[in-house]
Formats: structure tokens, C-alpha cells, sequence
């Protein structure tokens, strides 16, 4: 089986300040990888390269077999790999259709005029938030909806453009403990959906509940990758430590 | 998941219509006051609205720019002093040109050379704004400045004076002697921005980047191109409204919009807009320019001191903002 991601020897500098150093790691459709590591380990700098951001000085990345290199976000995202980040890029003042369809609008014409699609923006939001098994409401600006209900937005926008590989950076980490559980059956379902998962979080409760694998940084370098199955919480937290 | 957050329904949409009701209000106010005092009529007499249609054309055209700007989560202060560079622009052109060539050609010339004078400050302000990241209340302040000394140096720090027939026509012509031209034109002004504004891409995005600047770069927004694009709008129409000046008055003079910069900003407020951006509309910004032109022109028509027009647009101000924060006043469901 090929792995729908594959990244090999990926290095980036910042500078005199090495922020990757050569990781390599395989990601299969299906499969969630956590990435763990404390602050400053590389997690955000390895997701950046992967997503477009940044253009790592050495190293490959391979999509389904096939080499890539992307240099913005928008090139990533043609190819399938969707970023949700922490602040979930939500335009506050829009309703659930605008944020899903942001910078992608469907137009009809009326009275000879190019208009925007509205109808179509709020029935097509709807059905992907109905496969997400989401309600909430349809016709109200998203910052009048709850922070787990925004994060279903986030990742319903993502998967109505069809994602391969989801991105998520700390999705649990602004939520009360109902709305977490509510996201990790969120990612559950992705995942049953043959939905490829890259999760950073640094509560190993999520990472344990949803991830299969789990990649482990130390200061830029891959310190360690483990099953989520075979390993447990506190061989974890001693590879992020370096003990 | 139920703890969305609700306003009671009664409350937002009293915030969504009490603009309308306050106008109407206004009118029913004057209307009753004219019966009773003088027996007279205010509103069924087709001068008093030409008046006051007139009043709202420059404030409004003013405020029509200043709306995306100030959806999009900027402002713009220069463009009363662009009105008045455009307005001597004009009529320059027009003096100069006048003895050469037939009237109607010299004052079509005049028009697209006013509008790019004005186009000019937009770009200086887009480019600020945009490209180099100044905070749009100090660089518009900045052209603010620059606008007016350009304004009075052109003028010499005089009026200018035309006698261009064609010019005064448009100013002051009626279509089948009822529409004011200035009127006809800020009206198709008004359905162009307003179709801009709700139904297209352009609009939405302007929405977009005053909620969340960071979404909509992610989303694959040209945000720096579209704000300089707002500011260029919002000089090209404050040009317009140099050019129907200098029409109406046969004469251009650089403060010719001085006074209108704060109706406009206050006509985009009383409109619902948020000055933190996100949020206004174009039928609301109509609304507020037509509250501000029926209390002006009200007060003058019922004889009261022309200063109280000051003291009544400024409470208006104050009550649309406090009707605004009301709508956002969380009920616990």
C-alpha cells in the first residue's frame, strides 16, 4: 500500500537555528498520526512544510508516490492536504455557508447579473455538516455558534473540498471537556471515512483516543515514533523530555 | 451542544429596523410640526425632497466608499479634501479648456481628468494601508493633509470660477423636471455598490477581511489588492462628488467637502455599520445620509437655530451605537 504521505529527511533552518532536523515519516489513508514534542520541538514548523507554509532546505515530500513541493498554502490545498488551525480561520461575521465556501463561492446568474450562490452555499454546508452529524445553526454569523460547533465548521470545510490529509493543529485545545469528545468522534468518523489525520496536541488523553501512531519531536529531531497501541503515556512523555 | 448564543429575536430585529423607524419618525415629526405651527406641508412638497435629496448627495457618495472601507475594517479621513482637490481639478480644466473648444468637450474632459486627481489620493492611500501596513486612520489623516494643501494650491487659495454651460447643466438639471442629475446619479451609484456589496465576491470578501483579516488570506484572498481597491473606490466616488459640486455651484474650491467627511462616517455609523469592521450595509449607510439630510434640512424648514442640526446628528450618533450594542446583548437560553 502506499502511503498517501511521505515525507523523507525533512530539514529546515531559520537562520543559524536548525527548527527541523532530517525527519522522516509515512502516513497512510485511514490512519491518524499524533504529533507530540513540548514547545519549540519542530511540530509547527514539520506541519508548515507539509501544508505549504514553508519550503524546507532539504528533504522530500512524496503525495501518493509522487514528489511535491509546494510554495503557499493554496498549492497544498489544490492537492488535497487541508490545514485547520488553532484559531480555525473562521470569518466571525459570516454564517456557516460563507466561511465553508470562503474564497470559493458558487455564483448564478439573475437578472442578467453574476450573484452569489447563497442557497446553494447554505444547502451544500448543511449536508456536509449532516455527514459530520453536526446541527446547529444555518443562518446565524458562526461566532453566535459554540466553540465545538466552529470547529466542525472548520473541518466540514475541509472535507466538503475534499481533504486526503487533514491537517489539525490543537483542535481540543480552546474546548470544555464535552465539546473534546465531541472532536475526537469527529475525527473518528474522518478517519472511517479513509480521511488521512496529522493531530497535534500536547493532552496525551486526545492523543491516545484518537491516534494509531504517534511521532514523537525533541528539539527539531524525531526522537522517537511508537504504535499508540504498543506504547503508553509515560514512555511518551520521556522521549519529549529526552530522558 | 445547546448553549448557542441568542438574542432575544424582538431585539434584533428592532436593531435591523429602527434606523427606517427613526427616519420615519423624522419625517412624521416635521410633517406634523409644519401642519401645526404654519400650515403647510413638509413632506408632499417635491421641493422639500429635492432639497433634501440634494443635501444627502455628497455626504452620501462619501459614505457609499466609506462603508466597504469601513467593513473591511479600515476608515477613510482624506476623502473630504479629495472632493475638494477634484472639485478644483474640474474646474481648471474647464477654465483652461473653455476658450479652445466647444463647452460639452472641455467639461468631458474635465470629468476624467477630476476623477483620476482623486484616483490619485486612493492609490496613495491603498498603497499605505495595504502595502506598507499603516494604520488606515493615520495614513487617510495623512492625506487628509495633503489633499487639502494640493486642493488650495491648485486654487491658489481661491474659488474657482466656470462658466461652462454644460458643467452647470448637469449640476443643476432635472430629469423630466422633477429628478435633480446629482440625485439620478448618486441613485445609480447606490444600486451599483449596493449589488457590489451583497452579491458578489468582492463584497463578500470585504466582509470577510473586516471578521477575520487572517481567514480570509488562508482562503486564498488577494487581501492587499483588495484594499487597495476600497480605497480607490472610495476616492473615485469622493471625486464624483467634487465634479457634482463644482456642477451644482459653477465653482470648485478645496474645502468644498471639508463638512461632509464626519456626515459621512457618521451616515455609514447610524447605517448599522461597526467601526471594528465586519459589519454595515449599503441600504442601511442610504438610511443614516437620509436621517442626517431630514434633520438638517427639518430644523432649518421648522425655524429652529441652524446649531441644534449639530447637537440632534450627534445624539442620532450616539443612540444607533447604543441600539447596536443592544442587539449583541447576550440572553441566556
Amino acid at each position: 500500500m502506499t502511503p498517501i504521505l511521505e515525507a523523507r529527511n525533512l530539514t529546515k533552518r531559520f537562520g543559524g537555528v536548525t527548527a527541523l532536523n532530517n525527519v522522516s515519516f509515512e502516513l497512510f489513508p485511514g490512519e491518524v498520526l499524533a504529533l507530540a514534542g513540548d514547545n519549540g520541538a519542530g511540530k509547527s514548523t514539520l506541519i508548515k512544510c507539509i501544508s505549504g507554509v514553508h519550503l524546507p532546505e532539504e528533504g522530500q515530500i512524496f503525495l501518493e508516490g509522487k514528489e511535491v513541493r509546494f510554495s503557499n498554502p493554496r498549492e497544498a490545498r489544490a492537492a488535497g492536504i487541508e490545514t485547520i488551525y488553532q484559531d480555525l480561520s473562521l470569518a466571525d461575521n459570516l454564517d456557516v455557508g460563507a466561511n465553508v465556501f470562503l474564497g470559493r463561492e458558487p455564483m448564478r446568474r439573475r437578472l442578467g447579473l453574476p450573484m452569489l450562490d447563497r442557497a446553494k452555499m447554505r444547502s451544500e454546508a448543511s449536508t456536509v455538516l449532516d455527514t459530520l452529524d453536526i446541527q446547529t445553526a444555518l443562518d446565524r454569523p458562526v461566532n453566535a455558534l459554540s466553540g465545538g460547533q466552529r470547529q466542525a465548521v472548520a473541518i466540514g470545510r475541509a472535507i466538503y473540498w475534499k481533504a486526503r490529509l487533514l491537517i489539525m493543529d490543537e483542535p481540543t485545545a480552546a474546548l470544555g471537556v464535552p465539546e473534546q469528545r465531541k472532536v475526537v468522534e469527529l475525527i473518528h468518523r474522518l478517519k472511517a471515512q479513509g480521511v488521512a489525520i496529522i493531530f497535534i496536541s500536547h493532552n496525551l488523553g486526545d492523543i491516545f483516543a484518537v491516534a494509531d501512531r504517534i511521532l514523537v519531536l525533541l528539539r527539531g529531531s524525531k526522537a522517537g515514533e511508537r504504535k499508540a497501541s504498543e506504547t503508553h503515556g509515560d514512555e511518551i512523555v520521556k522521549l519529549m523530555v529526552g530522558a | 451542544m445547546n448553549d448557542v448564543r441568542r438574542s432575544s429575536p424582538f431585539l434584533r430585529w428592532l436593531a435591523r429596523a429602527w434606523s427606517w423607524l427613526f427616519l420615519l419618525f423624522m419625517i412624521l415629526f416635521f410633517e406634523v410640526w409644519a401642519r401645526a405651527s404654519f400650515n403647510a406641508t413638509f413632506l408632499f412638497n417635491p421641493t422639500n425632497i429635492q432639497s433634501i435629496l440634494l443635501a444627502a448627495v455628497q455626504p452620501l457618495l462619501l459614505a457609499l466608499g466609506q462603508t466597504l472601507v469601513i467593513i473591511a475594517g479600515g476608515i477613510d479621513l482624506s476623502v473630504g479634501f479629495t472632493v475638494g482637490l477634484a472639485a478644483v481639478v474640474s474646474a481648471r480644466v474647464m477654465q483652461n479648456f473653455d476658450p479652445l473648444m466647444p463647452a460639452a468637450l472641455s467639461f468631458a474632459l474635465a470629468c476624467p481628468i477630476a476623477l483620476l486627481a482623486g484616483l490619485g489620493v486612493g492609490a496613495v492611500n491603498g498603497f499605505l494601508v495595504a502595502r506598507l501596513n499603516v494604520p488606515p486612520f493615520i495614513g487617510t489623516l495623512g492625506m487628509y493633509g495633503v489633499a487639502r494643501g494640493l486642493g488650495f494650491l491648485a486654487a491658489a487659495g481661491n474659488t474657482v470660477p466656470t462658466d461652462n454651460p454644460v458643467n452647470s447643466a448637469m449640476g443643476n438639471g432635472f430629469l423630466f423636471g422633477l429628478i435633480p442629475i446629482p440625485v439620478l446619479v448618486t441613485a445609480v451609484v447606490v444600486l451599483v455598490m449596493h449589488y457590489v456589496l451583497s452579491q458578489t465576491k468582492f463584497g463578500q470578501y470585504t466582509y470577510a477581511i473586516g471578521g477575520n483579516r487572517q481567514a480570509a488570506v488562508r482562503a486564498g484572498i488577494n487581501v492587499t489588492r483588495h484594499t487597495m481597491q476600497l480605497y480607490l473606490i472610495t476616492a473615485l466616488l469622493a471625486g464624483l462628488a467634487g465634479l457634482i459640486y463644482t456642477g451644482r455651484f459653477t465653482a470648485g474650491a478645496a474645502q468644498a467637502g471639508e463638512p461632509t467627511l464626519l456626515d459621512s462616517i457618521a451616515a455609514v455609523v447610524i447605517g448599522g455599520a461597526s467601526l471594528f469592521g465586519g459589519a454595515g450595509t449599503i441600504t442601511g449607510t442610504v438610511i443614516g445620509a437620509l436621517i442626517i439630510a431630514v434633520i438638517q434640512f427639518g430644523l432649518v424648514f421648522i425655524n429652529v437655530q441652524p446649531f441644534w442640526q449639530f447637537i440632534a446628528v450627534g445624539l442620532v450618533i450616539i443612540l444607533s451605537v447604543l441600539v447596536d450594542q443592544s442587539k449583541s446583548q447576550v440572553v441566556k437560553s
